[in-house]
């Protein structure tokens, strides 16, 4: 009796432990397919092209103008904004953290950046909204402070974690020898880092920069609280933008099943879902070079 | 080896029961509108006026629970609609697209009106202007005019902040401001408002920018925005938001706060209904910052 029941019970686990890994493709799947099966539908109302490049968003008018366009842009400026900010800061960090600092400091700092990316998006947005929002518009001189840069500063304090542990992490993985290697030739440490070790890590930190970027690229709710969210072309970080991710969150409690507005938010979760998609999987393949180096 | 996995497997059975017991209690409760329990849902507005009824309710109806729940006013018509709440507030009326819907599922919704709200327009205190027109409040906030100067004001840009599209709020605004009245037209806020997602962010943007000017409910006012006076025309003279000017229908922006609710109320919503127009309800309503109907 013994034997079969123990049998069973492997088969068993093996095919729970086999479901659990096959569920996040599935969900992927389904997901995507939800969303197509809701979006698909804009185009009944509007044409591709009319939708992705429109220049104006008034969704609940009659009739509807669906252009995504100043969306589309307001999140690439965002996104790009907070790139500019968080990746050298978090490539810098990251080498202090690995190569520089002393061990026991290391450990605190390394908490600390965990700590950071524990706070939650709509404290930092309330940070935002009462601290940075009045400081950007009084030091630069600006008619709001519900600007890109307010949505680039706050996402760029979310991406830091990832780019800083990823980071670290393809630094610690360059071997130890072109460390030891470079300075027996009498390389300075500076030099160490800045011919040597940073070649070796790079994937790893083109890998870290990317997946910070999708983070920073599907944030909402910060976003939504500093950006100001007025749906024009912007023509610079200094002027307030609306994002994808924001309009989908201000607007799905209120669109009515089945109109025009329904079917476009959901069009927006696709075009969202396609970038997001494209650059967690430029970071994967960037990833899987690395490791097969 | 064996005992712990089976334990495991009668707490995640246990669980589960739990789960489906409590779902199938809760959506017990919230489907008939005479059980034990409210269910309330609509207008950001009037989230807090709703929760200080629902307390003030629960202590002579101590067998009667009662939530209420935000989300916007088409969010609480749409619940209202297919049955998740058994009362839906709202700031706006009932539109053309929810009657048929309620038509097409052979409901009879019913309107009352429980309050009165008026909506202020604000400017930062340091700003000179203390009154506008509504036809200067609608070239505002149609992007046509675009420097404070234009009305003796500094010479300051002007930055606009409305709420966001799914409030009752916007809505109320953009028809009676900018379409004088129609709900239907080709007037739109400018593009370049700034969409904020509560009226909160009005404030504090409104109380640290000198180049603002924001509109939001009553009930907002503190003295850290500075609250315009608003005239009908040219001719009329203008009017500051006070409960007597909204009641007395001077104020020129203002309008009645619904409770929708299916068929003949009856049970627990009659009470609560009745409780909310009751002086004890509309004394509430006065406390909340709206202007009560009698």
């Amino acid at each position: 009796m013994k034997i079969p029941s123990r049998r069973f019970r492997e088969f068993l686990i093996e095919r729970i432990i086999f479901l659990s890994g096959i569920a996040s493709v599935v969900f992927v799947a389904l997901i995507f397919l939800f969303l197509l099966r809701e979006g698909v539908a804009v185009l009944k109302t509007t044409s591709l092209g009319s939708f992705l490049g429109g220049r104006f968003w008034y969704p609940i008018s009659t009739p509807a103008k669906l252009g995504i366009l100043p969306l589309i842009l307001g999140s690439l400026l965002v996104t790009g904004g907070a790139v500019i900010i968080a990746v050298p800061l978090g490539i810098a960090a990251a080498f202090y953290i690995a190569e520089v600092v002393p061990k026991r400091l290391r450990m605190i700092l390394k908490s600390f950046v965990e700590v950071l990316s524990a706070i939650p998006s709509v404290v930092l947005g309330f940070l935002g909204i009462t601290i940075l929002v009045p400081f950007l518009k009084n030091v630069l001189h600006l008619p709001t402070g519900l600007t890109a840069l307010s949505g680039s500063i706050m996402l760029a304090f979310m991406a830091l974690p990832t780019i800083i542990s990823i980071s670290e992490d393809a630094i610690n993985a360059v071997p130890r020898e072109y460390k030891d290697g470079a300075l027996a030739l009498g390389a300075t440490h500076w030099q160490t880092l800045y011919r040597v070790v940073i070649h070796g890590a790079l994937p790893g930190i083109i890998a870290a920069a990317m997946l910070g970027i999708g983070r920073v690229f599907g944030e909402t709710m910060a976003v939504m609280m500093v950006t100001g969210n007025a749906a024009v072309i912007p023509h610079s970080l200094f002027e307030p933008v609306r994002t994808l991710t924001a309009t989908i969150a201000a607007e799905m409690g209120e669109a009515a099943k089945g109109s025009p507005h329904f079917y476009a938010l959901f069009a927006i979760g696709i075009v969202l879902f396609v970038i997001s998609f494209a650059i967690n999987l430029t970071a994967d393949l960037l990833l899987n070079r690395n490791r097969k180096q | 080896m064996r005992t712990p996995i089976r334990n495991v497997l009668w707490a995640v059975l246990v669980l589960w029961g739990t789960i489906i017991f409590a779902c199938s209690c809760g959506s017990n409760r919230a489907g008939s509108g005479s059980g034990s329990a409210l269910q309330i849902k609509g207008s950001d507005t009037m989230v807090n006026l709703g929760q200080a009824w629902a307390e003030a309710f629960n202590k002579l109806h101590p067998e009667i629970n009662v939530a209420v729940t935000g989300g916007g006013s088409g969010t609480g018509i749409a619940a209202i609609l297919n049955g998740t709440c058994d009362v839906a507030e709202s700031s706006r009326a009932i539109d053309e697209k929810e009657i048929q819907q309620a038509k097409a599922a052979g409901l009879n919704i019913r309107e009352t009106i429980v309050a009165l709200d008026g909506i202020v327009v604000v400017v930062h205190p340091s700003n000179p202007i203390s009154s506008l027109t509504m036809d200067q409040l609608r070239e505002i906030f149609m992007g046509n005019v675009m420097r404070w100067n234009v009305f003796g004001g500094e010479d300051r840009p002007i930055v606009l902040l409305s709420r966001e599209v799914n409030s009752g709020t916007h809505i109320f605004f953009k028809e009676h401001v900018l379409r004088r009245g129609k709900s239907k037209g080709p007037e739109e806020f400018a593009p370049g408002a700034l969409m904020m997602p509560s009226s909160y962010a009005i404030a504090e943007e409104t109380a640290n920018n000198e180049n603002v000017i924001g509109y939001y409910g009553l009930g907002y006012i503190s003295p850290r925005q500075k609250v315009l006076a608003v005239a009908r025309d040219d001719r009329s003279p203008a009017v500051l938001p006070t409960i007597d000017s909204v009641r007395a229908n001077a104020y020129p922006i203002s309008r009645p706060l619904y409770f929708f609710t299916r068929g003949d109320p009856s049970g627990a919503v009659k009470d609560f209904l009745e409780f909310a127009l009751s002086p004890e309800g509309q004394k509430i309503v006065r406390d909340t910052d709206f202007v009560p109907i009698k």
